[in-house]
């Protein structure tokens, strides 16, 4: 029997939260915070706070807290550690008992994770820098509906990255007008096109029309390059019921794959297309609008490798991931780090990538990493070295900004794409020896000879905002 | 800026039709198949031989050439077997896989010899 007696008041939460002779069980979702404490607040303090306002805890003591046993459920801060290269900030490490969530339930975790508790006083910044999800916990949540060998299989790809494309003017086009541009670029040689992140059933094209025009275009595509090719159809939606009523449309009308934004969505509506998706063999790419608001604070919010990992369990066959080289943030090494964590099946703690867990994935599916946002053919060398096969490329400028149009756009990045595969598979240098692999290859084919001419000086060569913390030298 | 062209595609012609891995390049000759399958042989995954007529090519499942070629790695041997089947079956496509058994997938997939136009 509890010898625990009731007695009010405000107690400090490092009495009870904070346990560093605490041995992580293996069935303990563990996260990593970064901590930056108001002036005066001491670490432990600060860190068992974190720990008890995103499991257990309130502010102060309640008579009910006696009706269980708050020792079994409470969140434990157990270790803290220097942030390289930062005087203030801290990381503080927290273990909670799988039992404090429901079963295959992402919204369910990130409530308790990232609640309250980013809104609270005693603290002035609060990042989520990584968790660690239990293979106990990964076996209920459901996943990924396909992964990356069920959709290479079913696609026919193989030995090699993906090709796509975002139609555009992402805003404003004709349903039939856009599924001509669709048509032209699968004609030309890609793999898929995708709808805008914005495009979901505006007044200037409404979703029936798009899908029904768009599949005209794959079917045409298909016919004629004898390859298959898909449309990435957005099915995000102001409900789910409509979402789900668009999602049978694209069924029905025998698309391959469709779209759902997962932050803009929510974590809801996202796991329920997940399964709506498994269910019926349908592909589902995944977009990350809003995600740039989460993580691009170093020390307010969510880091994305957190966010990849939560799509990883809520479901999606692509997520995109940043390109390292393109227009869009992203430091390289940590690109890497959570691209692993999508893709592979045990990811190894590695504090180079900003991994500060073992993740085992089980038999859970992989997704495939989508690098898409202001890239061209010259940038094809360092994309399929640093995101290898298992990767979508997607070119929207750099496909149908060609002067020949989308055809011969797509062409060309085609084009590119294998001359680079076949030159890496022949063990060669491909990021160094890129523009004579890209030269030999415009040999046979104008349209890349012209996309090269019409790119070569475009480079973005802002610094990233988000960098890994590391030591100033 | 230089003249826009037509980009030279046709449901009419069979020409227009493509299969997957490096059917964007030109031919390979025999020097560039060597090199791709010395890189199969690399990754340790095992080499397997298809075919098919060319307006079969949509199709998943194309002829086997016998069986796949578990465990070897003698590179000359598995031309050898493309060779042949080459040989044996002129007016095909061939192609060459690398299984890759630990992913349950293929990690190579190309198109080495192409049907006659």
């Amino acid at each position: 029997m509890s010898k625990k007696t009731y007695s009010a008041g405000v107690k400090e939460y490092r009495e009870t939260y904070w346990m560093p002779e605490y041995v992580p069980s293996e069935t303990d979702i563990l996260a990593c915070f970064k901590i930056t404490p108001q002036p005066g607040v001491p670490r432990e303090e600060a860190a068992a706070a974190v720990a008890a306002e995103s499991s257990t805890g309130t502010w102060t003591t309640v008579w009910t807290d006696l009706l269980t046993d708050l020792d079994y459920y409470k969140g434990r801060a157990y270790a803290i550690e220097d942030v390289p290269g930062d005087d203030e900030a801290y990381y503080a490490f927290v273990a909670y008992p799988i039992d404090l969530f429901e079963e295959g339930s992402v919204v369910n975790v990130f409530t308790s994770l990232v609640g309250n508790v980013f809104g609270f006083k005693a603290i002035r910044a609060l990042r989520l820098e990584d968790v660690r999800f239990p293979i106990a916990y990964v076996k209920t949540c459901n996943g990924p509906p396909h992964g990356i060998q069920v959709e290479r299989d079913i696609m026919n790809k193989y030995g090699r990255p993906l090709l796509g494309c975002t139609i555009k003017p992402k805003l404003g086009l004709s349903a039939k007008n856009y599924g001509r541009a669709v048509y032209e670029c699968l004609r030309g040689g890609l793999d898929f096109t995708k709808d805008d992140e914005n495009v979901n059933s505006q007044p200037f094209m409404r979703w029936r029309q798009r899908f029904d025009f768009v599949m005209d275009a794959i079917n045409k595509a298909e016919e004629e390059t004898g390859e298959r090719k898909g449309h990435y159809l957005n099915v995000t939606a102001p409900t789910p019921e409509e979402m789900y009523k668009r999602a049978e449309h694209a069924k029905e009308i025998g698309a391959p794959i469709i779209m759902h934004d997962y932050l803009t969505g929510g974590f809801c509506a996202n796991t329920g297309i997940a399964q709506w998706c498994a269910d019926n063999g349908i592909l589902l790419h995944i977009h990350r609008a809003m995600h740039a608001v989460l993580d691009r604070n170093p020390s307010h919010g969510i880091h994305f490798r957190v966010l990849a990992k939560a799509l990883r369990l809520s479901g999606g066959d692509h997520l995109h991931t940043g390109t390292v080289v393109g227009k869009l943030e992203g430091d390289r090494e940590a690109t890497l780090g959570w691209i692993d964590l999508l893709r592979d099946s045990y990811i190894k703690e590695d504090r180079s990538r900003g991994i500060f867990f073992d993740q085992d994935w089980g038999s859970m599916p992989g997704v495939f990493a989508v690098a898409s946002g202001g890239i061209h053919v010259w940038h094809m060398p360092a994309l399929v070295s640093i995101f290898g096969d298992d990767a979508v490329l997607q070119f929207g400028g750099g496909t149908l900004g060609h002067p020949w149009g989308n055809a011969a756009g797509a062409a060309a990045n085609r084009v590119a794409l294998e001359a680079c595969v076949e030159a890496r598979n022949q063990g060669r240098e491909i990021e160094k020896e890129g523009k004579d692999i890209l030269t030999n290859a415009a040999k046979s084919s104008p349209e890349l000879k012209t996309a090269m001419e019409t790119w070569k000086e475009i480079k973005f060569e802002f610094d990233t905002v988000d960098k890994l913390d590391i030591k100033h030298s | 800026m230089s003249e826009v062209q037509d980009y030279q595609s046709r449901l009419s012609d069979p020409a227009s039709r493509k299969f997957e891995t490096f059917s964007y390049l030109p031919e390979m000759d025999s020097d560039a198949i060597r090199k791709q399958v010395e890189y199969i042989v690399s990754k340790g995954w095992n080499p397997a031989i298809e075919h098919t007529e060319p307006e079969n090519a949509f199709d998943h499942y194309w002829y086997m050439w016998k069986l796949p070629m578990f465990g070897e790695t003698d590179v000359d041997r598995i031309l050898n077997e493309t060779e042949m089947c080459h040989k044996a079956n002129p007016s095909h496509h061939v192609r060459l896989i690398g299984y890759d058994n630990y992913k349950q997938s293929q990690g190579a997939n190309m198109v080495i010899y192409r049907a006659p136009r």
